[in-house]
């Protein structure tokens, strides 16, 4: 590693970060392939189904034993999935606004890729930790991605300039907005006990004092984290159920409403540009699953064997990082399992429980909270 | 360090170009083009905001304005389908009108400047800190006032649009 030596610090931080990108990136879209794969195998499984069990490479396949069973597990599907979304007709209505047509399929894309630049997946490897831009207000960032994701959602609404898919685009930019307030909000009693926005502060928080869903977990008995249990509770129920309506899962996924809308904001595309629609949800869904791992889940710690520390080996360093993949693919399941399970909420009811019911227990929540701090002092 | 100057450089002329795109584009007169402008302008601000070590102002404008306020903008012109707006000439009235308007800030600005001590360089107070910056709002009795009287003038601004908005009062 001489040639790394020579190089200026400036030099050194812009190739790291570089390399952490490509390591996110590429093992990212992966995931997402295979969410998919996992969301129909689990769809089928509780819809008493087989799923995806037909592609079958030409070598591997041959292998005994292991060939039939990754056909059969439906292990290639994905790669057939995206060749399939490359390959078909890129049709573009006669009548559609071509330029928003286009750029809405990357506007969806885009955000969803930009909030896991300030997650912390891991530790430290070596000298570097394992976070692409360790910000100081990293989790206003991640708001303020968020909230331009809508943007890819109302566009492509508008862009169709036919009826369902304009309803799916109003429809989600008054969902989004609605559920953005009570998201922002259930993360304030996080800050106020942590102090700090920065991600990785939040993590070293939550590996001394328990984490912040259930403070007596890894932070030890304390009138304070007693008390702190039920804010930490209801401020993460607020954020999961306001998570769901953000990447447009059912049971709040009104802006595609299948049954209602076609096929929603997305009705008009084909091809890979709805392709990038789907890529955008289920990379919305891993940056969904990475916040709430890392607000409030203790990220890569877990409080036993000392794995609360900073690594100081690569193997701890790829341990911690394993963990922190372990609790988000726990929410990704949950996310699917919950897709299969429960019915789609009327209009009217989503926008009730938004306004009504998330947005006071929020607020109400962050008053119970500062309350708390502020008699049991620390 | 000349990366900063001329990334300075950059967002300024990118807020102005966008900025005049919002309101004279030649291409395309689409109240929703016009509106996405806008949030380019409001993001290239943000780099600004960046660029002076202000990254919770910079993270707050993406969030607000961006990603709320822009997005009901939105909502609302798609809602009411403006295609008069497309159609409508440039009236002289307008013109007399921007233009004055614009001639007088352009003075007030250029006053100010030129009135100003370029030869000390401050030290800013408060340096992206939300800490700072919370302490500066709330306890000092410097900002707490104003702050408060916006709030209040929010929730008045509020209340009288929920009560335009009723059809009949009980």
């Amino acid at each position: 590693m001489a040639w790394l030596d020579s190089l200026t610090p400036q030099a050194q931080f812009a190739f790291f970060t570089m390399l952490k990108i490509a390591c996110v990136l590429g093992p990212l879209l992966t995931l997402v392939a295979y969410a998919v794969l996992a969301e129909r195998k689990v769809s089928a499984l509780i819809q008493d189904r087989v799923g995806p069990n037909r592609v079958s490479l030409p070598l591997i396949g041959g292998i005994p034993v292991i060939g039939p069973f990754l056909t059969k597990l439906g292990f290639w599907h994905p790669l057939v999935d995206g060749v399939k979304s490359f390959i078909k007709e890129d049709f573009t209505p006669a009548h559609v606004r071509k330029i928003y047509f286009w750029l809405a399929p990357a506007i969806a894309l885009v955000p969803a890729f930009l909030v896991i630049a300030v997650i912390p997946f891991g530790s430290t490897l070596g000298s570097q930790k394992m976070v692409i831009a360790d910000l100081n207000v990293g989790i206003l960032y991640t708001f303020g991605i968020v909230s331009l994701g809508v943007y890819g959602i109302v566009l492509a609404g508008y862009a169709a300039n036919s009826k369902f898919p304009f309803l799916g685009g109003i429809r989600s930019s008054a969902q989004m907005i609605s559920y953005e307030l009570a998201m922002g909000m259930s993360v304030v009693p996080v800050f106020l006990v942590v102090g700090d926005l920065n991600l990785s502060k939040i993590i070293e928080h939550q590996a001394h004092n328990g984490w912040n869903v259930f403070p007596l977990f890894g932070g030890g008995f304390s009138l304070q984290t007693l008390l702190l249990v039920p804010c930490g509770m209801l401020s993460f129920t607020i954020f999961f159920v306001a998570a769901f309506a953000e990447t447009n899962r059912l049971p709040f996924d009104l802006p595609e409403s299948e049954s209602e809308l076609v096929g929603g904001y997305h009705t008009e595309y084909s091809s890979m540009k709805f392709g990038m629609f789907f890529i955008g949800e289920y990379a919305n869904m891993f940056a969904g699953a990475a916040m709430m791992t890392t607000l409030f889940f203790g990220g890569w710690t877990l409080p036993f064997f000392g794995l609360d520390q900073a690594a100081d080996s690569v193997w701890k360093g790829l341990l911690h990082i394993g963990i922190f993949m372990a609790k988000m693919f726990a929410f990704m399941g949950i996310f699917i399992w919950v897709r299969w399970m429960l019915p789609r909420f009327r209009y009217d009811q989503l926008m009730d429980l938004g306004w009504r019911r998330l947005i006071p227990l929020a607020l109400a929540n962050i008053i119970l909270t500062a309350a708390v701090l502020a008699l049991t002092d620390r | 360090m000349i990366l900063p100057d001329a990334l300075f450089y950059l967002f300024a002329f990118l807020t102005l170009l966008f900025g005049a795109l919002v309101v004279a584009n030649p291409f395309s007169r689409n109240p929703v083009t016009s509106a996405m402008f806008l949030v380019l302008t409001i993001c290239a601000m943000a780099g600004l905001f960046v660029l002076l070590n202000a990254f919770f102002l910079a993270a707050v404008q993406i969030l607000v304005y961006a990603g709320a306020v822009m997005v009901l903008f939105l909502f609302v012109i798609m809602l009411l389908d403006l295609k008069e707006e497309q159609r409508r000439k440039i009236n002289l009235f307008g013109i007399v009108t921007g233009s004055g308007a614009v001639l007088g800030l352009g003075f007030l600005l250029t006053r100010t400047i030129w009135g100003g001590d370029f030869s000390q360089t401050a030290t800013p107070k408060v340096i992206g800190d939300t800490k700072a910056l919370g302490l500066e709002l709330f306890t000092k009795g410097q900002f707490l006032l104003p702050f408060e009287i916006v709030s209040v003038l929010l929730l008045v601004a509020m209340v009288g649009v929920i009560l335009l908005s009723k059809k009949e009062l009980k």
